[in-house]
């Protein structure tokens, strides 16, 4: 159960990013693929943890699932599969160790608001 | 002052800071000559017995070292330390995983001088480990004959992040039924071209070719005579 290690390092890189611009997280928006070693429920559970008591507390985790995409040599070009335990190509039946996508674990958006304390620092 | 919510692009990777130090780890390796080895496989797969034989039969020859990763004890260590080789023991509390900065402080500060070979033993779990880069040249993941034989399917992740299977306990093989072609068959479903080796740390069985591919594959990396 690594995710709550994973989930702590998601809120200290947003909580940094909020301070920077100085805005209010909404959502995180994760891109997850299904080798990534992460589980997306204990992932979703434990950053409920990791926030409270941060500035990202009541922040939502949208996670996106990545499936697996392999090239296959023989048909050259890339091809998506459902099982993480048969990496050959569904069409032709080549082998394919090179995996392009399945194991990101990347922040690609947030949902944010301004802070309505910029408003008033402005207005004194 | 609006205060409507909106969309911001970013692009972050999670495990950014470990892949950075990671990355640092292995350019100063490759710098020192040192090539490093990690073992990752479930508790109790003989990660410890197969690394006391590594080391023993290493020792004599190159300047050999070990980290090794468990929550709690100095046990693993102080078994290690029969090799005579360098061996220091990392407890990771409630953590079950070795990061790369664990490595990086671990290393700091112990005066073993240049190393041939560095061993890292990970935390025995065939999950977490397989998110960390440790800055390692070779993942060996180990599996035992008794785990059953289909264990690669359950835990294709590990695999998909390791170069080289390790098949631990031969010397039980017999007892209780394993079935090696079931095995092979399982890693080179999860990870096609996989290499892998079937061992026993208790006779010593298969350590020999699994030697040869260790200095080989070393001396590809950092072209070094033996000390």
């Amino acid at each position: 159960m690594h995710e709550l290690s994973i989930a702590m390092s998601i809120v200290d890189m947003i909580e940094e990013e909020a301070e920077q611009r100085d805005v209010k997280i909404n959502a995180v928006h994760l891109e997850l693929g299904l080798l990534s070693g992460v589980v997306a429920d204990a992932l979703l559970f434990s950053y409920e943890i990791a926030c409270s008591g941060t500035r990202l507390e009541g922040s939502r985790l949208v996670i996106k699932e990545v499936t697996i995409e392999v090239f296959c040599p023989a048909c050259n070009m890339p091809k998506q599969l459902d099982s993480m335990q048969w990496l050959y190509c569904p069409e032709c039946g080549t082998s394919t160790p090179e995996v392009i996508h399945g194991k990101e674990l990347v922040i690609t958006a947030l949902e944010v608001q301004d802070e309505r304390r910029t408003a008033h620092a402005r207005s004194s | 002052m609006s205060a409507e919510p909106r969309m911001l692009e970013v692009r972050k990777n999670v495990l950014k800071q470990n892949d950075v130090i990671a990355r640092t780890l292995r350019e100063r390796f490759r710098e020192q000559g040192t090539f490093v080895v990690s073992l990752v496989s479930s508790p109790g797969a003989g990660k410890t017995a197969f690394l006391e034989k590594t080391l023993t039969l290493l020792h004599p020859h190159y300047h050999v070292a070990a980290l090794v990763g468990d929550l709690a004890t100095e046990n693993d260590a102080l078994r290690l330390a029969r090799s005579h080789a360098p061996v220091k023991q990392i407890t990771t509390g409630t953590l079950c995983h070795l990061e790369a900065a664990m490595v990086d402080r671990a290393l700091s500060g112990w005066g073993i001088g240049e190393l041939d070979f560095l061993f890292i033993e990970n935390v025995g779990n065939l999950v977490c480990p397989s998110s960390y880069d440790l800055g390692e040249n070779l993942r060996l993941v180990l599996l035992s004959v008794t785990e059953g034989e289909d264990k690669p399917l359950k835990y294709p992740t590990i695999f998909n992040s390791a170069d080289i299977a390790v098949i631990t306990k031969m010397d039980l093989a017999e007892a209780v039924e394993f079935d090696e072609e079931a095995m092979k068959a399982n890693i080179q479903a999860v990870r096609p071209g996989m290499r892998h080796f079937t061992v026993s740390a208790k006779t010593g069985a298969g350590l020999k070719e699994y030697m040869r591919f260790l200095t080989t594959r070393s001396a590809e990396l950092s072209p070094k005579v033996p000390g």
